[in-house]
């Protein structure tokens, strides 16, 4: 039984200039305590996938598919129902800790907010579990730091922040798009730990949404591989970076500097636009090994090897193959 | 090497003034840097935010003036001179920023844009000139039509190319790339390398390349210098660096980068540096490092005191580290050969 279930998840946007399909019939699960790994460019649909199933898009996405959770359907929970879940069972984490901050407030305020909202704590109470929390994700001499204002603590401590307000309610799962995106080497090597860390002592599912295959690399214990708003490919961590099925997948991990790499492989083209999907594989027009069938069709998702789905005509782990 | 190299900064400092908003100081974001790149040489300089890498390259370009230091392009002093003085020895260096988005005029199609510092320096005009706007943008891979559109409509990969084309028109000696492809996803990256790489090979002009990330920089350059809150704390050979880190600081960068390998990036032991990047308002005392540094212990109380020179140890290793003078060896990290 998975914690969530989501299932043909769809997101379009009415924009002036037609439709555009960020998503397009997405569906995955995440176990209890699981690290899933969600990787792709920007515009994949990455990002908005996992903020639809929250409602968190603006008005002018349409959303369809069910995405069950602790046996509700978050797609179509009244707003009501979606607020007891929102922050409390299911927490996201932004990129940018600087913007995601108020920064009139002090950060133990913020903390404090989301424990008196959601579970009625004193003021008292919350400021003694706001300390806690930041102990928990390491923040030093947190009894001083919960009465700073976001300016005074670095980019870093910003982010350990905002985990600790994800976390204030005991999230079953936590949604981390791009956490470390913004911050410096050093600082994501930490925050990376942080993560581990929280899935060890509070068995805490984590979806990471990012672009960084490094990240993927280490945190992640499944990873699902989105091109063009669709799954391309999804596979445990260690059957993806050592098996890669995907033309798209090998040319990622072809396309990153390491040691001892030749010459770093290009993917030609560009990303298509979505306001035009094709009824065929959405990689062809960049592909190497699109054929006819690739132009003509859009591949279903089909398991290769035991846990490992891809969805293209031609799969295999060789960069030059067909 | 008894040429004169393109490129000689010596004890290069910039410090920005800072007033108001209750504070009041010093922002010491270069201080003491001495750098020299050969001719077709391609120097890395890595750090992390606020190491003053991007000072070193705008005081390079005179986009800002430095506090101190003498700046030699091709012998030449520029410290000081005017900008009308500098006007025609710019053709000799020119920058690549990080943001393809911000650095070209969206006013301007893109053929105008690459054919602009052909045309300042009074190297081409009319049909000369649009010849050899042809002519670059074919270089750097763009379609011929493109010359006739305007920046937003371009993609950021082919906007970075753009720049690199303009920055290309007047065959400078030195290109300075200050983080160009850190705004571009990944195999968009993988393309501008390349390209870098390729016309580098073409062209034979020097580069000097600044990045965060590693990866990049064992890539493509010949070597490198690691930054550290406005000083060199590491300069060596590319494979040399990457395969013996010496500086405590350049260790725990190197184990701290995330390597897309599951099996690599498991088995390693990492360090993860304590506290916080110190104000460069207020620099630490002797080593600029040592609040941080895991060995803090075993260089005391000499770090705290005396500020370690960079010293070559031998092979153009250069390091910047008391324990590694007094001939101990640092080692937080090594890095882990996987063969498979």
């Amino acid at each position: 039984m998975s914690l969530l279930d989501v299932e043909g998840l769809s997101v379009r946007f009415d924009t002036d200039d037609g439709v555009v399909h960020a998503v397009d019939h997405l569906s995955f699960s995440l176990a209890d305590g699981e690290v899933l790994g969600v990787v792709g460019e920007s515009g994949c649909g990455k990002s908005v996938s996992f903020m639809s199933l929250l409602r968190l898009l603006p008005e002018t996405a349409t959303v369809g598919g069910s995405a069950l959770f602790d046996g509700i359907d978050l797609l179509a929970a009244s707003n009501a129902r979606l607020r007891e879940i929102r922050g409390r069972k299911i927490a996201f984490v932004f990129q940018e800790p600087m913007t995601s901050l108020n920064p009139a407030f002090k950060v133990g305020n913020q903390i404090g907010e989301v424990l008196r909202r959601h579970l009625s704590l004193s003021r008292g109470d919350a400021r003694r579990r706001t300390i806690e929390l930041l102990d928990l994700v390491r923040i030093p001499s947190p009894e001083r730091r919960v009465d700073e204002y976001p300016h005074q603590l670095s980019g870093g401590m910003r982010q350990r922040v905002m985990i600790a307000m994800a976390l204030a309610c005991d999230p079953k799962i936590l949604i981390a798009d791009e956490p470390t995106t913004a911050l410096d080497v050093t600082i994501q090597a930490g925050i990376l730990d942080l993560m581990r860390d929280i899935r060890e002592r509070l068995g805490t599912a984590i979806v990471l949404i990012t672009h960084n295959l490094g990240v993927v690399a280490d945190v992640a214990d499944r990873v699902v591989v989105m091109y063009a708003g669709r799954k391309v490919e999804e596979a445990p961590v260690h059957d993806l970076f050592a098996r890669p099925q995907h033309p798209y997948t090998v040319g990622l991990l072809g396309a990153v500097p390491r040691p001892g790499s030749g010459r770093l492989q290009e993917i030609p083209g560009r990303v298509p636009s979505l306001a035009e999907l094709p009824r065929a594989c959405a990689f062809a027009p960049r592909c190497p090994r699109a054929d006819e069938l690739s132009h003509s069709q859009v591949p279903e998702l089909r398991e290769v090897e035991p846990r490992h789905l891809v969805a293209c005509f031609h799969p295999g782990p060789d960069a030059e193959a067909a | 090497m008894n040429e004169v190299p393109v490129l000689e900064v010596e004890g290069l400092v910039k410090h920005f003034p800072v007033r108001g908003f209750g504070a009041k100081g010093v922002v010491h974001a270069v201080d003491d840097v001495s750098l020299t790149i050969g001719r077709g040489e391609l120097v890395g300089l890595v750090g992390e935010s606020g190491s003053g890498k991007s000072t070193v390259a705008n005081c390079i370009m005179r986009l800002v003036t430095p506090t101190g230091g003498t700046i030699r392009l091709k012998g030449t002093d520029i410290t000081h001179l005017s900008r009308r003085a500098l006007r025609p020895l710019r053709r000799d260096m020119h920058m690549v920023f990080q943001d393809p988005y911000s650095s070209l005029d969206p006013r301007m199609t893109c053929g105008q844009i690459v054919g602009e510092p052909l045309d300042v320096q009074g190297l081409a005009r009319g049909r000369d000139l649009d010849a050899q706007v042809v002519k670059l943008f074919d270089h750097v891979g763009l379609r011929d039509e493109l010359r006739f559109r305007y920046p937003h409509e371009l993609s950021g990969g082919q906007r970075q190319r753009v720049g690199l084309a303009r920055a290309l028109a007047v065959s400078p000696a030195l290109l300075v790339a200050d983080e160009p492809v850190s705004a571009l996803d990944v195999s968009v990256q993988a393309s501008i390398l390349n390209l870098l790489r390729d016309l580098q090979q073409e062209l034979g002009f020097s580069c000097l390349f600044i990045t965060h990330d590693l990866a990049t920089v064992e890539y493509l350059c010949d070597r490198v210098a690691v930054m550290y809150l406005g000083k060199i704390v590491e300069l060596a050979p590319t494979a040399e660096l990457f395969a013996n880190p010496k500086h405590p600081y350049t260790q725990s960068l190197l184990s701290a980068a995330a390597v897309p390998d599951p099996v690599v990036q498991r088995a390693r032991q990492r360090v993860v540096l304590e506290g916080d990047l110190p104000s460069p308002l207020d620099p630490p005392t002797g080593c600029r490092f040592r609040t941080r540094c895991p060995l803090e212990e075993r260089s005391a109380p000499q770090s705290h005191d005396e500020e370690p020179a960079l010293v070559d140890t031998g092979g153009g290793h250069l390091v910047a580290c008391h324990l590694v003078a007094r001939g101990e060896r640092p080692e937080l990290f090594r890095p882990v050969e996987v063969t498979r």
